[in-house]
This record gives C-alpha cells, sequence and structure tokens, in this order.
C-alpha cells in the first residue's frame, strides 16, 4: 500500500513544552490508524499539525506523495483532510444546517444542504434534524453535526478525536460500520481514543504517543489492550476495584420527582424515585441527551424541585439550594468542567474554596480563610495527582484529564455523605479514569452513597453496584450490575427509540 | 393646549428625519456585536462624522463630498478602535469610552472655526407623481435621499445576516471565536470589517445630524444619541426590523415631544425632553422580556480573541 499521509521529524515546541519530538509515521489509503497515548502526550499537537491549525518547528509532511503544508484549516479541508474534534467546534445560536455550512468549501444551498444532511445522516445512522438549534442539542447530537459535517465533505483523510465518548454500545457500532465502510471507500482514518478495546476490534495499525514521542508501533489487533495500555502509560495498570463494604442505611431517596424542562428543547424529569444507600454505588446511564444534566441539577439543588421529593438522611431538602445541600452532605460534580463545574478563568485555589468553603471551614465571619482553601487545592492536587505547576494556576490552563481529576477531587475530599457525578471520566485518558473511579469506590467504601451518571457503559459495569437507565427524563428500575452485561444495558437504554429510524 | 396644531402629516414626515441618525448609527453597532465586538464608541464616530461631514461639505459645496467624508472618518475613528482591540487586545469597553471622549473632543477642535456656518443641505428626492399624492406624498415619498438609503440599510443588512454565506460567517465568529478559528476562518478580520463598517454608519449618522437635521455645526451636538443607539441594539435583540422599530419610535416621541411643547401642554418640560429616552428603552424591554430567555447576544460578545492555540 503506498502511504497517503507520510510524517517525518515534526517537533513542535511551546515555551517549556516539547508537545512533539521528530514524530514520525504514515497511513494508507483505506486504513484505520489509531493514535495512541495519554493525556499530554502530544497527540492534539499532532493531529492540529496535520489539520493546519499549527505549523511545525521542524519536519515535514507528504499527503500522496506531493508536499503538504496547510496553511490552515480551509487549506487543509481542500487537501482533502477533514477532522472531528473533541471540543466540539459548533455554533450554538446557529442552526445544525448553517454550522455544517460553515465547515465546508462551496456548500449548497440551505435547503439542499438541509436534504443531504438528512440523507447523509440516516444513512449513517446518525438521524439528525437540520434545522434544529444545535445550542438545544445534547454532547451526543452535537458529535454527529461534526461527523456529519466532514462526511459530507467526501475526505480522503479523516481525523476522528475521540469521537465515541458520547455514543451507546450500538450507536457506536453504526459508527463503526460506517467508518470502516468509508476505509474501504479508500478513506484513511486517524482514529484517537483512550477506548483500548475499540482501537483493538477498529484500526488496522496503531502508533503510540509518550512524552512526545513515538514509543511504538503495533498492529492492535495482535496485542492485547493490557499491553498497549502499557506501553502508553509506561508502567502496568491496575485495575479499580471495589473492597466490598457491606451497603448500609438508606441515605438518600428521591420520590415522585418531576421537573418541566429548562429550556424550549429541554428534557423534563418525568416521576423518577430512586433510593441509595450508604456504601453503594448506583450507575445511571442513558444516551445523551435524556435527562442527565437535569437529573444531576435535581439533585444537587441546581433546580430546586416541588417539596417532599429529595430526602438526605431522612431530611426533606427538595426547597434547600446548593449551598444548603452541600452544608448537609450532598455534593455533585456536574459534566460541563469549564464554566460549570470550575470557573475558568479563577485559579485552583479560588474554585477550591467555591465548593468546599462551607465543609472545609474556609469561613470566618464572612471572610475566606485563603491560605486554607490552598491548603485544600495543594491537598486535591496531591491527592489526585493533578498535573499543573501549583495551586494558583487557573483551571483554564489544565488539560481536561486534569481539571475533571481536580473537580472530582475537590468533593471527594469534602467527606460528602452523598455524591451525585455525571460524566466523571470523559475525555480523560486510561490511568487518570482509572484513578477516579478507584476514588469514587474508596468514597463508597468509607460509607458515603455514590451515584455516577455516565454514558460510558464499561465504566457503569465496572464501579456500581446497581444500574439504572434514564431514558426521556424518566428512570428505570435498578437492577444489581452483576447480573447484567453490556448488550442487556444497551436494550435497557431503550436507546431503541433513537435507533428504529435507522433501521427503516 | 392646542392639539390642533399638531399635524400628523408633518410629525409622521419629521419622525423620520429625527430618527435617521441614531438607525443608522444603530445598525452599524448592530453589525458590529454580530461580530462579538461591542464598540461603546459610536457617540464619538458620531460626532467625528458630523464635524468632517459638516467641514467636508462647506468646504468642497457639497452635501453628498460631507457624507462621504463623514463616513470615511467614522470608519477611522472605528479601525483606530480595532487595531487597539483587536491587535492589541484592550479592553473594548475602556476603549469605547475613550473613543467617544477622544470624538468629542477632537470634533470640538476641528469645527471651532465652523459654528454659525450653513452648508449647503440635501435637496428632496423628486418621486414625480408618487410625492404629489395627499398624505402619503408628504409623509413617504418626500424625504431626502439618506433617508432612503437609511430603510434601503435596515433590509440589506437583514438579508445580509439572514441569506448570505458572509453574514453566516459573520455571525459565527460572534457566537465562539475558537470555533471560528478552528475552522479556519480570519476572525481578525471578519471583525476588522464588521467594526469598519459601524463606524461608517455612525460617521452617516452624524453628518445626517449637521447637514440636514439641524442643519449647523455645534459643539456636542449629537447629544447622546450614541447612546440611545447602543441601548436600541440591545434591546432589540440584535434584529435589523427591531432596530427600525426602536428608531422611529424614539424619533417619533422626540418629535411628539417637541410638538407638545410648543403646543403648550402642561407638563413639565423636563419630563416631556426625557420621554423619548424612557418610552424607547420601555417598550423596546417589553419586546425583549416577551420574546424570551433573552438568549440572543452573541455568545461572544465583548471577548477578546488571540489565535494563540
Amino acid at each position: 500500500m503506498t502511504a497517503l499521509l507520510d510524517l517525518s521529524g515534526l517537533t513542535k515546541t511551546y515555551p517549556g513544552v516539547v508537545a512533539n519530538d521528530g514524530v514520525s509515521f504514515s497511513i494508507a489509503a483505506g486504513e484505520i490508524h489509531a493514535l495512541l497515548g495519554e493525556n499530554g502526550a502530544g497527540k492534539s499537537t499532532l493531529v492540529k499539525m496535520i489539520y493546519g491549525l499549527v505549523s511545525p518547528d521542524s519536519g515535514t509532511m507528504r499527503l500522496s506523495g506531493a508536499s503538504y503544508t496547510p496553511q490552515d484549516p480551509r487549506a487543509a479541508r481542500a487537501s482533502g483532510v477533514a477532522m472531528v474534534f473533541q471540543h466540539f467546534s459548533l455554533f450554538e445560536a446557529l442552526s445544525v444546517a448553517e454550522n455544517v455550512g460553515l465547515g465546508m468549501e462551496n456548500p449548497p444551498k440551505l435547503r439542499d444542504l438541509s436534504q443531504r444532511i438528512r440523507e447523509v445522516s440516516e444513512a449513517y445512522g446518525l438521524p439528525l434534524d437540520p434545522a434544529r438549534r444545535v445550542g438545544d442539542l445534547s454532547a451526543g447530537e452535537r458529535q454527529r453535526v461534526e461527523i456529519v459535517r466532514c462526511l459530507l465533505q467526501d475526505p480522503r483523510l479523516l481525523i476522528m478525536d475521540e469521537p465515541t465518548s458520547v455514543l451507546t454500545p450500538q450507536e457506536v457500532d453504526i459508527l463503526f460500520t460506517t467508518l470502516r465502510q468509508l476505509a474501504k471507500e479508500g478513506t484513511a482514518i486517524l482514529y484517537i481514543s483512550h477506548k483500548l478495546e475499540e482501537i483493538r476490534t477498529l484500526c488496522d495499525a496503531a502508533t503510540i504517543l509518550r512524552g512526545g514521542k513515538v514509543v511504538g508501533d503495533c498492529n492492535p489487533r495482535e496485542v492485547s489492550a493490557a499491553e498497549l495500555a502499557e506501553r502508553m502509560v509506561g508502567t502496568a495498570l491496575v485495575a479499580p476495584k471495589a473492597s466490598k463494604a457491606l451497603t448500609g442505611e438508606e441515605i438518600l431517596r428521591v420520590e415522585a420527582l418531576s421537573l418541566p424542562p429548562a429550556s424550549q428543547f429541554g428534557t423534563p424529569l418525568r416521576d423518577i424515585s430512586l433510593s441509595l444507600r450508604a456504601g453503594e454505588v448506583l450507575g445511571i446511564g442513558g444516551v445523551a441527551g435524556n435527562g442527565q444534566d437535569e437529573l444531576l441539577g435535581a439533585l444537587s439543588g441546581e433546580r430546586v424541585s416541588a417539596a417532599q421529593c429529595v430526602f438526605l438522611e431522612g431530611q426533606d431538602v427538595s426547597r434547600l439550594g446548593p449551598r444548603a445541600r452541600r452544608k448537609a452532605g450532598l455534593l455533585a460534580a456536574p459534566e460541563e468542567r469549564l464554566g460549570h463545574a470550575a470557573a475558568p478563568d479563577m485559579s485552583l485555589t479560588e474554585n477550591a474554596a467555591m465548593t468546599a468553603a462551607a465543609r472545609k471551614g474556609l469561613l470566618w465571619r464572612g471572610f475566606v480563610d485563603w491560605a486554607g482553601a490552598k491548603g485544600f487545592a495543594q491537598d486535591v492536587i496531591a491527592a489526585f495527582d493533578v498535573r499543573t505547576p501549583g495551586p494558583g494556576v487557573a483551571a483554564r490552563a489544565l488539560s481536561g484529564g486534569n481539571l475533571q481529576k481536580f473537580v472530582i477531587g475537590r468533593e471527594v475530599l469534602q467527606d460528602p455523605k452523598v455524591l451525585v457525578v455525571n460524566q466523571p471520566t470523559w475525555g480523560v485518558d486510561a490511568s487518570a479514569a482509572a484513578a477516579i473511579r478507584q476514588a469514587l469506590l474508596d468514597l463508597a467504601a468509607d460509607g458515603a452513597g455514590v451515584i455516577v451518571i455516565s454514558q460510558d457503559l464499561d465504566e457503569l459495569l465496572e464501579i456500581s453496584d446497581r444500574f439504572a437507565a434514564l431514558n426521556e427524563g424518566r428512570l428505570g428500575a435498578p437492577v444489581p450490575t452483576a447480573d447484567l452485561t453490556i448488550e442487556q444495558i444497551g436494550l435497557m437504554l431503550g436507546g431503541a427509540h433513537d435507533m428504529e429510524r435507522v433501521h427503516v | 393646549m392646542d392639539l390642533g396644531a399638531i399635524s400628523p402629516t408633518l410629525l409622521i414626515a419629521s419622525l423620520m428625519v429625527a430618527a435617521t441618525p441614531i438607525l443608522l448609527a444603530a445598525l452599524g453597532e448592530m453589525m458590529v456585536e454580530k461580530a462579538g465586538v461591542l464598540n461603546l464608541g459610536v457617540e464619538g464616530m458620531m460626532i467625528m462624522g458630523a464635524v468632517a461631514g459638516f467641514i467636508a461639505a462647506v468646504e468642497g459645496g457639497s452635501p453628498w463630498l460631507g457624507f462621504f467624508t463623514a463616513a470615511m472618518a467614522g470608519a477611522g475613528m472605528a479601525l483606530l478602535f480595532g487595531f487597539l482591540t483587536q491587535v492589541l487586545l484592550s479592553n473594548q469597553v475602556a476603549t469605547g469610552l475613550a473613543l467617544t471622549l477622544f470624538g468629542l473632543g477632537l470634533s470640538a477642535l476641528l469645527g471651532q472655526g465652523y459654528v454659525g456656518i450653513k452648508a449647503e443641505s440635501l435637496g428632496r428626492v423628486d418621486l414625480g407623481w408618487l410625492s404629489d399624492l395627499p398624505f402619503f406624498g408628504r409623509v413617504v415619498f418626500g424625504h431626502d435621499p439618506i433617508v432612503y438609503l437609511s430603510l434601503v440599510l435596515v433590509a440589506a443588512v437583514w438579508a445580509f445576516l439572514r441569506f448570505s454565506r458572509a453574514g453566516l460567517i459573520l455571525r459565527a465568529v460572534g457566537e465562539s471565536h475558537d470555533a471560528a478559528h478552528a475552522l479556519g476562518y480570519n476572525v481578525l478580520r471578519v471583525r476588522m470589517m464588521a467594526i469598519a463598517f459601524g463606524g461608517a454608519c455612525a460617521g452617516l449618522g452624524g453628518a445626517y445630524l449637521s447637514l440636514v437635521r439641524v442643519p449647523q455645526w455645534t459643539e456636542g451636538m449629537t447629544a447622546g444619541a450614541g447612546w440611545i443607539a447602543l441601548a436600541i441594539v440591545v434591546f432589540a435583540s440584535w434584529r435589523a426590523g427591531r432596530v427600525l422599530i426602536g428608531a422611529y419610535l424614539f424619533g417619533g416621541i422626540t418629535v411628539l415631544q417637541l410638538n407638545l411643547q410648543t403646543a403648550g401642554a402642561r407638563i413639565p418640560v423636563e419630563l416631556l425632553s426625557a420621554a423619548p429616552y424612557l418610552v424607547t428603552i420601555l417598550v423596546l424591554v417589553l419586546i425583549s422580556s416577551r420574546a424570551g430567555r433573552g438568549g440572543d447576544a452573541p455568545a461572544d460578545l465583548g471577548k477578546p480573541f488571540h489565535a494563540s492555540a
């Protein structure tokens, strides 16, 4: 096979960091090539160079044998390189069709474009309504917009950065079918993922990056996931283990909780009831946009419900706001790291003080004990291996995985009675994800109740004691996870409501 | 009080004249804000347009030269703002306020020799038999070309933002400059063009004051029109049609209260003078609150952008 894209000796240095150091590998037409590495291994910088967002300090790229030096993403797209971003590059106030049109060089008229979006999205099993505002779509649906935007351009090389993190197993299967079909048609795919099993089932070749350097190439079908992970991290990984404590008293009870949708296209919560015992991890799964954010908001107190709906240790906390619930021991870590869980432009110390002030005794007559807050931030950084120069750094400056470790760690170290987390390991590399899961299990082992809302079903199977599915704002009855397989869960999610159109 | 002295024909006709400067300035500012830039220097750009247009019309002898010069002067001021905020990344709010102060001062200096002079004004457009129609002839078809230009501009801005690809890119830049940059659009260039357009519109609005409405040069003659234009943009939820309603409403109340004053209404003059500001803001607040959520502001409005990633 001749190489479609050939990289040799690519180097990119940022002040203080060598992001890529002499990276060389090649991708053949029709090949699905995996790019593996921890957060900060240099994957993002590398794909940015290929997509023309960053130009390399040295080294050369060749596309189909010709020299390839894209000045900007438009030049890259013109050469047939398309990319699905990890951090969505979408415009919330614009419609799906407008968003797709913006990513194309010569988009057809809006009406024709809408028609094509419908055709392509349904053909590839990613149904989309072109007229909807992207701001009202869930994370999963937004990703479909990105993928469809790329597919409409008939790319020669498709770069996918963590494409499956918000999809159900069935959707992942369909996506893989799509990608294989594209590969058969001659499109090369550069596939970045932390999910090693996915890479083993999908990819023909893999390049592993560590610390900006290529540390190995392999055929992922011939090596085990554990081996891949070890080569990626450099050390052996330990899977999280629950030291099974006996589950105790009921600590959180939700009775017939209903909430109208917060926005025009939001999901309402319908008659949700659940019971959580001390020492238990309850996993809640569901396709993006089925009420996950709303459920977290209703439990954390961001949205107050009617009285007699949420009880913490028998006390009705339904009418209390987030601060009062935190004080009572009901803590939460929302999905969106920047802007929801953390204030992007504030330092880690300030972010630590914001949720921990009351429980860690950082307040004195209305004044914040900044020394104490800094100490607490340092504790979180140390306990959760957050890689940052120090607690004075702005939250925005941390990579996604490191900030996620920080926001989860901040809640865990406040000794919650109940902790609710949404997507705790989204976009986090394997070793950091394992650390976060272990921390949640340890917390439960110490007698707290933990609710993990996630779209990563492997994660839920791994750490939760019971599993419940959230579907269109309704919560199914919890089932012990020991009895479940991932296929059964997929059916429980009733994900079918979104998939039926595909089979027609 | 003699309400019979107020002629509806003249009222509506002068309403359009009174509203045109604000309409032009607000329309330009709307484009700027749609691109994600908050330029609070509208007042300064207007007054610079007023003085530059007046000087050019006096010296050159043609009101058209005056309007052209005014647009250039407004755009020049705006590009100064653009250079400071977009290239040197200065704070947009502070820079905009400084631009207003700078414009007021510089215009007073430039206009010193021109106080009390009269410049040649624009004639009415002769639309033949249309202008001879009773009532409508005077109200709708009896204006100067700039009034019609401003109305055409409303439609053009609306269509540009709604239907054209360039308009879509402009909105995209205002919604998320990071995403637009990631897709390969030149955020800086789009914003600079929008800023220059906004300045040119404000300059035209200013020149309309000094060349048609008053028509004379007096120091500080914009008297807060730029600020009203800014407020109208916000309360009009960044929509061209509502900007038109807001500007005409403001113009209408201004003219009405002047008429009421001359008719000898028993209302304190101060209250009458404040009425246009109060009523305009009140009505537009009601419109925008009924539209719900108020989520129409461009998401990246006023945020600095630097292509560092």
